[in-house]
C-alpha cells in the first residue's frame, strides 16, 4: 500500500526490495548440486540459441525454422520443470499429472478404439487423480495397484457392460497399455521428487528428479548426435530406419559415463548400484524410444501430435522416460533404500 | 462487445478448445490473412466451430463470423443472443431454402463487411461416420458473388469423437485442422464443388486416424 501510495525514487526500493529478498529466499532453499545443475543447463540452453542464431550466418541458405523451433521448445519445456522443482513436490506431482493427461489424450485419439467406449477414455482420463492422488498421500503401496490391477480390471468390466464385444480383447489391451506408460510409468519420474533430504542428502528428491530427467534427455540427444556422425550400421531398421549401431552405442558410452561421474553429485547411489544405472539407463531409454516408434509406425503416423513446436507430440519426447523412470525408481529402491521408499 | 468477445475467445474459448482437442493446425500458413474471406470446411460437431473461432490470431477474431443454421441457434431468446453476440454468427435460413428467398443475403452483406465467413458446405453435422455429406450449391454461389474472397478448405479430424451430434457430455480427445490451398474459381457452380470436394478428401487423406476403428 505504502508504495503505492507514494511515488518517488525511493519506491522502487520497496517494490524491489522484497522480490529480492523472495527470489534469494528462494534461491537458499535450493541445494547446491542442483543449483549448479540448473545453471548448467541454462548454459546448455544458452549455447542452443546462439546455434540458432548463428548456423543461419554461417550456413545460409538451408531452413533453420525447425532447429530454432526445437531449441525455443527446449526453453519452454525447461523453464516449466526448473520451475516446478524449485516449488516443490506439489508443484511437481501436478506438472506430472498434466504431463500425463497430454500424453494419454494423445495416445487414445490415436490408438484404434469403438465409438462405443467414449465413455471409457473419460473414465481413463479420471483414473489420473487416484493414481497421483496416491502419491500426494505417500502411499506407494497402493500406487502399486491403482492401475496395475484396479484399472486394469475396472475397464474390462466397464467394457462388458457397455456391451460391444468387436475388437474386445485388442480394445482393452490398448487402453491398459496406455495407462500403464503415461500415467503409471510417468508417476515414478513424479514422486521421486516426494524423497525426503534423509534419503536424498545429496540434493533431495528435486535433485533425482533433476537427475533422471537429464541423463534420459542426454541419452535421447547423444544417440542421435552419434548416429548423425557416425551413423552406418542399422540397428533395428523395420521401426526405426534412423536409428544406427554407432548413435547407440555411442549414446550409450556418454550417458554411462555421465551417469558414473555426475550421480554421486544428485544421487546416494555408489559402486555396483551406480554402475548398473550407468549400464541400464541408457538402454532403457533406447528402449522406450524404439518401443514408442514401433507403436506409431503401426498407427501409421511419425509424431503423436505437434503440441511440442519442432519436437512433435508430448509422448515422442516422453517416450524413453516412460522406461527409464520406473528403472531410476527401482535401482534406487533396490540398492539404496531398503527395498521400501519413503516414508 | 466486441472486446468482450474478443475476451472471451482468447481466455475462455482458446484454453478450452485447447484442452478438450489439443488443436493441432497443419497449414497454417494457408489461413486468410484478412477478410472478406469463405473458409469451407467439414462439419461433425459444434466443435468444428470451437476449433475454427480460436486457430486465428487474435487481430483477425473480429473478422470471424460462422454461418449458422437460424432455425437451430435462434430458437431461444438466450442462445440466440448468445450465438448472435458472442458466437458472432450469421444466420442462415435453411427452411427458406429453395422457395425463392435469398438466403445467401446475410452471408454477402458480412463478405461486404470484410468479415471471414465460416462456413460448413454439408449443411448440418454429420454422423460422425468419417464420410463427407453432399456439398451444398450455395457455397459456389457465394465465391462466384465475392471472386475477391478466397475460398480455404479446412478438414478437421476428430472433432465428431469429442462431441457428436446428441452427445451431452464432451470428451478430451485430439483433433488436427487440416488448412489447404485456396480453391481456384471454376468455370461452373457444379465444377467448382467437385474441386472443393476433392481438396477436402485430400486433406482428409493427411490427417492422423484420430477416428474410430
Amino acid at each position: 500500500m505504502l508504495a503505492l501510495r507514494r511515488r518517488g525514487p525511493r519506491d522502487e526500493h520497496l517494490m524491489i526490495g522484497p522480490l529480492i529478498a523472495w527470489a534469494a529466499r528462494i534461491e537458499a532453499g535450493i541445494a547446491p548440486p542442483l543449483r549448479w545443475g540448473l545453471l548448467g543447463v541454462l548454459g546448455l540452453l544458452v549455447l542452443g540459441a546462439i546455434a540458432g542464431v548463428a548456423l543461419p550466418l554461417l550456413k545460409p541458405g538451408k531452413d533453420y525454422r525447425e532447429l530454432r523451433q526445437r531449441v525455443w521448445s527446449w526453453w519452454v519445456m525447461a523453464a516449466l520443470i526448473a520451475g516446478a522443482l524449485v516449488a516443490g513436490w506439489q508443484a511437481t506431482l501436478v506438472l506430472f499429472m498434466v504431463i500425463s493427461f497430454l500424453a494419454l489424450r494423445e495416445f487414445l485419439s490415436l490408438a484404434p478404439l469403438r465409438r462405443e467406449d467414449r465413455l471409457v477414455i473419460l473414465l481413463s482420463y479420471l483414473i489420473i487423480i487416484p493414481s497421483y492422488g496416491v502419491l500426494f498421500l505417500d502411499r506407494y503401496g497402493i500406487y502399486l495397484v491403482v492401475i496395475p490391477v484396479w484399472a486394469f480390471l475396472v475397464i474390462p468390466f466397464l467394457m462388458a457392460c457397455i456391451g460391444q464385444t468387436r475388437a474386445y480383447l485388442t480394445t482393452a489391451a490398448t487402453f491398459h497399455w496406455g495407462l500403464m506408460t503415461c500415467v503409471f510409468n510417468l508417476g515414478f519420474a513424479a514422486y521421486l521428487s516426494r524423497a525426503p533430504l534423509v534419503q536424498a542428502p545429496e540434493a533431495g528428491g528435486a535433485g533425482l528428479l533433476f537427475f533422471l530427467l537429464l541423463v534420459t534427455e542426454l541419452n535421447d540427444v547423444a544417440q542421435y548426435v552419434w548416429g548423425k556422425l557416425f551413423g552406418r550400421h542399422k540397428i533395428i531398421p523395420k521401426v526405426s530406419p534412423n536409428k544406427t549401431w554407432e548413435g547407440f552405442l555411442g549414446g550409450w558410452i556418454t550417458t554411462g559415463l555421465v551417469i558414473w561421474f555426475l550421480g554421486p553429485m544428485f544421487t546416494p547411489m555408489r559402486g555396483i548400484g551406480l554402475a548398473t544405472l550407468a549400464f541400464g539407463l541408457p538402454v532403457a531409454g533406447f528402449a522406450g524410444d524404439v518401443t514408442m516408434s514401433a507403436v506409431k509406425r503401426d498407427l501409421g503416423v511419425k509424431d503423436t501430435s505437434h503440441f511440442i513446436p519442432g519436437h512433435g507430440g508430448v509422448l515422442d519426447r516422453a517416450d524413453s522416460l516412460t522406461f527409464t523412470a520406473p528403472l531410476f525408481f527401482h535401482l534406487l529402491l533396490f540398492f539404496n533404500m531398503g527395498q521400501q521408499p519413503w516414508p | 462487445m466486441a472486446l468482450i468477445r474478443l475476451i472471451l475467445l482468447m481466455l475462455v474459448a482458446r484454453p478450452i478448445a485447447r484442452f478438450m482437442t489439443g488443436a493441432d493446425v497443419i497449414g497454417r500458413e494457408h489461413l486468410p490473412r484478412r477478410g472478406p474471406a469463405i473458409i469451407a470446411a467439414n462439419h461433425n460437431s459444434h466443435v468444428d466451430t470451437l476449433l475454427l473461432l480460436t486457430i486465428f490470431p487474435p487481430n483477425l477474431m473480429h473478422c470471424l463470423r460462422p454461418a449458422a443454421a437460424a432455425d437451430y441457434f435462434l430458437r431461444d431468446p438466450f442462445i440466440g443472443w448468445f450465438s448472435r453476440e458472442l458466437v458472432g454468427i450469421v444466420p442462415v435460413e435453411r427452411s427458406k431454402a429453395g422457395s425463392g428467398a435469398d438466403v445467401l443475403a446475410p452471408m454477402r452483406a458480412a463478405l461486404a463487411d470484410g468479415a471471414i465467413v465460416i462456413l460448413f458446405p454439408e449443411g448440418t453435422r454429420g454422423p460422425g461416420t468419417d464420410e463427407m455429406g453432399e456439398l451444398k450449391g450455395g457455397i459456389a454461389r457465394l465465391a462466384e458473388a465475392f471472386p475477391q474472397a478466397p475460398v480455404i478448405p479446412i478438414w478437421i479430424e476428430g472433432a465428431g469423437r469429442v462431441l457428436p451430434k446428441g452427445a451431452m457430455l464432451p470428451v478430451p480427445m485430439n483433433c488436427t485442422v487440416l488448412v489447404g490451398e485456396a480453391v481456384p474459381l471454376a468455370a461452373d457452380r457444379h465444377a467448382f464443388l467437385a474441386d472443393l470436394r476433392e481438396r477436402l478428401l485430400a486433406l482428409k487423406a493427411q490427417a492422423p486416424p484420430q477416428r474410430w476403428r
